[in-house]
């Protein structure tokens, strides 16, 4: 076992548009690529129970050619958008948090 | 061979640029240069109060000194996006720094100024039509969003900057635009591929950011030939490889592998990227497929109120424990003092917590753990800017003397950095309108005019 942060090299978020987040995980070395791309831990239903939005809203795009896992959701917060009231996040530069300690078999 | 060569001066006009990148860059006799000067990265303030992010001692920095070198090397310069929201009054302070800059230096120019505001009865007949549709999560766009918009605008594909190329514009400075139709229209109207094209500007409009170490604030080379382009940063210390290259195509972006424009979209999964020497890289194989109808983004944002806040510090234990308790009383006591002046409807009072959970509110793993020191923000959003921060003022004064079981802290439960405390932070506005609308043609939305300057 292993937490996500450990074995990404690159794990970041960041708004895609003003109504999406999009966290990119990346990976130097392809043996933790395939693990990660493989576990069973990053699934939809898994990012959604995090992020508590609908398994539906979420997308989980791997990228081989640069090693790379691409999630995206709703944004969570502001009142209608980034930016709007009550935002956390304008650019959503710091959402990746709750996936940082899932466990990769 | 035949090829165009195009350089982006950095990743956002004001962010700053090397210039002897750009000075590399226009002495290999370059088409065209291009800046992006807008994102809505930033927030809907300032599309709604049409103001710019950056200031304008940076605009007129990087503006001057590309206009300069651009107009002597007789390379035709085109902006888009200007003034960040690309509205008309950020268009407008754009060009009244540009004006200033030509004024002072004695440039000569032909100058297409493209307009990116678009009409709200247009928009309103659009929905009543069915010919608007959401982006991906975002609420349905109602004739009230669209009214109680201070300004819609309208995302601009290639063809207005192709038309301005074509009428001989030496400078383009253009209103909201998508990033790479800046420097997509060129080599399009040049018939380019336009999923090389597209493809190319994609990663353009970042300026160096595609490179090793990355650098939005530095500039880039694309050179488009038949069948493949070439990207190469144009300071000497950054290097392109296949794989920062190929990866840029994450950034901002949903899909890795798809890039959706107002013509069509382009599909990465065959894009091939190659080295091909020290600095460069080779892309090939992106492959476009022509909308089958045109569809514009557009962009709104509307007023919903005036902000006030104050942030401060706590120290005290049982203070922390105490946090939701405290709230709970505060907002108690705000909505009895308001009771007779202010309804329950007309404001909204909300509490940051940093230590504990301000950044991921209820998705924080960590929120049970009780830190040593929290950051207390409040924040108040009213129907106007009296109202917000005659409500803020209630909630600090309640906060700062808040009764708890327990509470040993009798002089005050927070500790505040500022005298005066609160802030009377001003307008705040929302995205009205993130849609895309159906449309027959790109012109009689974005009006170009021209002008001798």
């Amino acid at each position: 076992m292993a937490t996500l942060e450990s074995l990404a090299d690159v794990l970041r978020s960041k708004n895609a548009g003003p109504f999406q987040i999009t966290i990119d995980i990346m990976f130097n070395d392809e043996t933790a690529y395939r693990r990660v791309r493989s576990a069973d831990a990053l699934n939809p239903r898994k990012v959604a129970e995090v992020y508590k939005v609908a398994p539906e809203q979420v997308r989980i795009i791997p990228f081989d050619r640069v090693r790379a896992i691409k999630i995206t959701m709703p944004r969570r917060w502001g009142t209608r958008g980034s930016g709007s009231g009550f935002d956390r996040d304008v650019y959503g530069a710091q959402q990746h948090g709750p996936l940082c300690d899932i466990e990769i078999t | 061979m035949e090829e165009l060569r195009i350089v982006a001066l950095n990743g956002n006009l004001g962010y700053g640029y090397d210039i002897t990148s750009l000075e590399a860059g226009l002495a290999l006799g370059p088409q065209l240069l291009g800046g992006d000067a807008g994102s809505t990265d930033a927030g809907p303030y300032y599309l709604g109060s049409g103001t710019a992010l950056v200031k304008r001692e940076q605009v007129r920095r990087d503006l001057g000194q590309a206009l300069i070198r651009a107009r002597a090397a007789k390379v035709p310069f085109v902006i888009g996006s200007a003034g960040m929201a690309g509205g008309e009054p950020n268009l407008q302070w754009v060009k009244e720094i540009l004006l200033e800059i030509a004024r002072e230096e004695g440039l000569n120019f032909k100058l297409a100024t493209i307009h990116a505001e678009i009409d709200k009865a247009l928009i309103r007949d659009a929905l009543n039509g069915g010919r608007i549709t959401p982006m991906e999560d975002v609420p349905a766009l109602t004739e009230n969003a669209i009214v109680e918009s201070e300004r819609i605008v309208g995302q601009m594909g290639t063809i207005p900057f192709a038309t301005a190329l074509e009428a001989g514009a030496d400078v383009v400075l253009a209103g909201r635009s998508c990033d790479t139709a800046i420097y997509a229209a060129l080599p399009i109207a040049r018939g380019y591929d336009p999923g090389l094209a597209l493809h190319m500007a994609k990663i353009m409009e970042c300026g160096a950011q595609c490179a090793i170490p990355l650098a939005p604030n530095d500039s880039l080379l694309g050179i488009i030939r038949k069948d493949h382009f070439l990207i190469r940063p144009l300071a000497e210390q950054r290097i392109c490889t296949p794989d920062s290259v190929a990866a840029h195509t994450m950034y901002e972006q949903g899909d890795p592998l798809v890039i959706y424009e107002p013509e069509g979209r382009v599909d990465l999964d065959q894009a091939h990227f190659e080295q091909i020497d020290r600095q460069t890289v080779r892309v090939s194989g992106s492959r476009y497929t022509p909308a089958a109808k045109l569809r514009i983004k557009l962009e709104g944002a509307r007023r919903i109120g005036y902000r006030a806040f104050t942030i401060a510090g706590v120290r005290d234990a049982a203070v922390i424990r105490n946090l939701d308790r405290i709230e709970e009383t505060v907002r108690g006591a705000v909505r009895r003092n308001l009771q007779s002046s202010v309804r329950d409807e007309d404001y909204r009072l909300e509490f940051l917590y940093y230590g504990r959970d301000a950044v991921l509110g209820e998705l924080e793993p960590l929120r049970h753990i009780a830190p040593r020191e929290v950051g207390v923000l409040i924040e108040a959003i009213a129907v106007d800017q009296l109202t917000a921060s005659y409500v803020l003022s209630l909630a600090r004064s309640s906060f700062l003397h808040c009764p708890f079981e327990g509470r040993k802290t009798t002089a005050g439960n927070l500790a505040f950095p500022f005298s005066p405390s609160d802030m009377a932070a001003g307008a705040v506005y929302e995205f009205s309108a993130y849609h895309l609308m159906d449309v027959d043609e790109n012109m009689q939305l974005f009006p170009i005019e021209y002008e001798g300057v």
